[in-house]
């Protein structure tokens, strides 16, 4: 019987791994009990504020009243402003089929079992549909301008928009940055250094200001196109650099075996090198994803109304005006949950794409 | 095709006049002249950093050469892209770290090449690679990925994979030395059936026993030019030069 397979002593259970991980001496006691005191407290906190006394109705004089619960009636009043901005009210249902449908794209996009070329067309048919969708002004939907688009689907919008164009231009710029040829090389280097060198905020602020200037007379830009133009060329800059080092960690023998059975560059690019090179960025192209995600608050300084900015305006309301912690903690949900299922995305991609390198 | 018609009557497949290659003010190649018959097999050996590598990746043009020419079966080396497109279909090369592609299963690694620079259709090339997975004898693994396979068996899929180009001429940059001991035999194997077969093959190895059994010549190179080139019997029964017999007892005296 001594063939039995040899485990470690079973140690199971909740109790054990308090005993070997919170009190296995008298110093990690005395600190586990603090950490758990002060835990404990603030969470006793949390709940009393915001369930326990908390008002959930849409009801100013009610909350002004419980003075030591949150608010959440702000959120009920104003939760589909904050949400979608200055969009008519009653055709609020469009952004919100916007939204699904883009956030479904993403994840369907997001799948590998969807790295197919046929998710170039869907995407392109998907913008065009979105786009009609929002704008409409044809098959019966009423023409709202851009200008009152807001909230989340903006947020959304231009920066989905934003990694998914700046996606191509970046691989095209870190192509061109090792490329052979040196004004396409120095053109790719100055591209990428100069946008990289300078804040998000300003790039904004000159597409949106200067920008214009150099158009010919009567030429006018749209302004949400400016500032989503804008943030394509800041995205497509840091992509160029996370491709570029996706296309380092490939050895130089793989180019040389395409080279070597007759492959053309494109060829070899796009049947050796990016595949490769692609599995290794998807996760920081998704961490850029994520910081793009939350820098869109920028645009408000050339005056589009982003979720924070929606939510902002939302507070400026008088008799609202003194539960601006309870706004700020909604917003921080919701850009909470988009990017931490980002981030929980691509730490899975990560081991399952070393899982599939194990030999 | 190119206009220097050296590709007369004779059975010359490769020519290589007076080639001359510098890394920046480092002189790599020294006047290398080499001649090869269609079916020959010629070995190239010399001690480290003697410019082997550098040679034969001149023949497929992984390097450039700045004086002289290469002209592959009548087809002249340079800058021309055409020349280069026809040569790259002529000659197929294996490296010492066999440069697999690890994304794809070994029948898509043999069956690229043919579909995207031949325009095969994948059925045929599939039917194509399978049977030359059977010769180098792994058709077991056509679906697994290069990573499950063991150095051996990742080098004959590497054999396989360059004759699915149909090459006239296959190079070989130390096949086996990056293999364990016990997997140098299956791929020597390989190779030892390919010559038999007739491949022209030019192959850098030390791989002594086997440079004896299937080479016409033996090449050895030092410091950038080839030193002396014979027959494999006088080569190691008789080398005339004294940097070839030292090389020589290095390598045989353990
Ligand atoms: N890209 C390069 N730039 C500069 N020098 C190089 C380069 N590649 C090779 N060399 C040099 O050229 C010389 C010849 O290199 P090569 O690889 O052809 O030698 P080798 O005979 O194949 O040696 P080994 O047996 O180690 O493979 C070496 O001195 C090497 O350092
Ligand atoms: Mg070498």
């Amino acid at each position: 019987m001594s063939n039995v397979a040899i485990k470690p002593p079973s140690q199971g259970g909740i109790v054990n791994w308090m005993k070997e991980n919170l009190f296995s001496n008298k110093l990690n006691t005395v600190i586990s009990i603090i950490c758990i005191y002060f835990i404990v407290k603030f969470l006793v906190g949390v709940v009393d504020w915001g369930i326990l006394n908390a008002v959930f109705a849409a009801d100013a004089s009610a909350c002004k009243a419980a003075s030591d619960g949150a608010c959440w009636g702000i959120i009920s009043e104003k939760y589909r402003f904050i949400i979608f901005g200055t969009y008519p009210a009653d055709e609020q249902l469009r952004p919100l089929i916007a939204m699904v449908w883009f956030v479904g794209l993403i994840v369907c996009s997001l799948h590998r079992s969807f790295w197919k070329l046929w998710l170039i067309p869907l995407w392109v048919a998907s913008l065009i549909g979105l786009g009609v969708l929002m704008w409409g002004g044809v098959l019966g939907l009423s023409y709202v301008e851009n200008t009152q688009w807001g909230g989340l689907p903006l947020t959304l919008m231009l920066s989905v928009v934003g990694t998914v164009a700046a996606f191509p231009l970046g691989i095209l710029l870190a192509l061109g940055r090792r490329s052979e040829l040196p004004l396409i090389r120095v053109w790719c280097v100055a591209f990428i250094e100069l946008v990289r060198g300078v804040p998000l905020i300003s790039v904004l602020f000159m597409a949106s200001v200067m920008f214009p200037l150099f158009l010919p007379e009567g030429v006018t830009i749209d302004k949400l196109l400016r500032a989503q133009i804008g943030i394509i060329l800041f995205t497509s800059a840091y992509l160029a650099e996370v491709f570029r080092g996706g296309l380092q960690a490939v050895p130089k023998g793989q180019y040389e075996a395409a080279a070597a059975m007759g492959l053309t560059y494109w060829q070899t690019m796009r049947v050796v090198v990016m595949p490769q090179a692609l599995r290794i960025v998807i996760p920081p192209t998704v961490n850029s994803f994520i910081s793009m995600f939350k820098d869109t608050s920028l645009v408000l300084i050339i005056g589009l109304f982003d979720l924070l900015a929606t939510a902002k305006v939302a507070i400026t309301d008088p008799v609202w005006r003194a539960f601006y912690i309870e706004v700020y903690i909604f917003v921080a949900a919701i850009y909470f949950v988009f990017c931490y299922s980002m981030a929980s995305y691509a730490n899975n991609l990560e081991t399952e794409l070393r899982k599939g390198e194990q030999h | 095709m190119s206009s220097n018609g050296q590709t007369s009557a004779d059975d010359m497949l490769i020519h290589v006049n007076n080639l001359n290659k510098w890394y920046g003010d480092f002189h790599v190649l020294k006047d290398i002249n080499l001649h090869v018959k269609k079916g020959e097999k010629i070995i190239i050996c010399g001690p480290s950093g003697s410019g082997k590598s550098t040679m034969i990746r001149c023949m497929n043009r992984l390097e450039k050469y700045q004086a002289g020419e290469i002209l592959i079966d009548g087809i002249l080396l340079d800058d021309n892209v055409k020349n280069l497109e026809a040569v790259r279909k002529e000659v197929a090369m294996v490296f010492q770290h066999f440069n697999l592609f690890p994304h794809m299963t070994i029948l898509d690694n043999l069956t690229l090449a043919p579909r995207l620079v031949n325009k095969m259709p994948r059925k045929d090339a599939e039917d194509m690679a399978m049977s030359y997975l059977e010769r180098v004898k792994i058709p077991q693994q056509a679906n697994k990925f290069p990573g499950q396979l063991s150095g051996g068996q990742q080098q004959r899929v590497a054999i396989a994979r360059a004759l699915c180009s149909n090459p006239r001429v296959m190079l070989f940059d130390e096949p086996t030395s990056a293999l364990d001991p016990e997997m140098i035999k299956e791929v020597l194997d390989v190779m030892v059936e390919l010559a038999e077969e007739g491949t022209t093959m030019i192959c850098v190895t030390h791989e002594m026993g086997f440079a004896k059994q299937v080479a016409d010549r033996v090449i050895f190179m030092d410091e950038g030019s080839i030193i002396e080139e014979n027959t494999p019997h006088e080569f190691f029964d008789n080398p005339q030069n004294e940097r070839t017999q030292l090389f020589l007892s290095q390598i045989l005296g353990h």
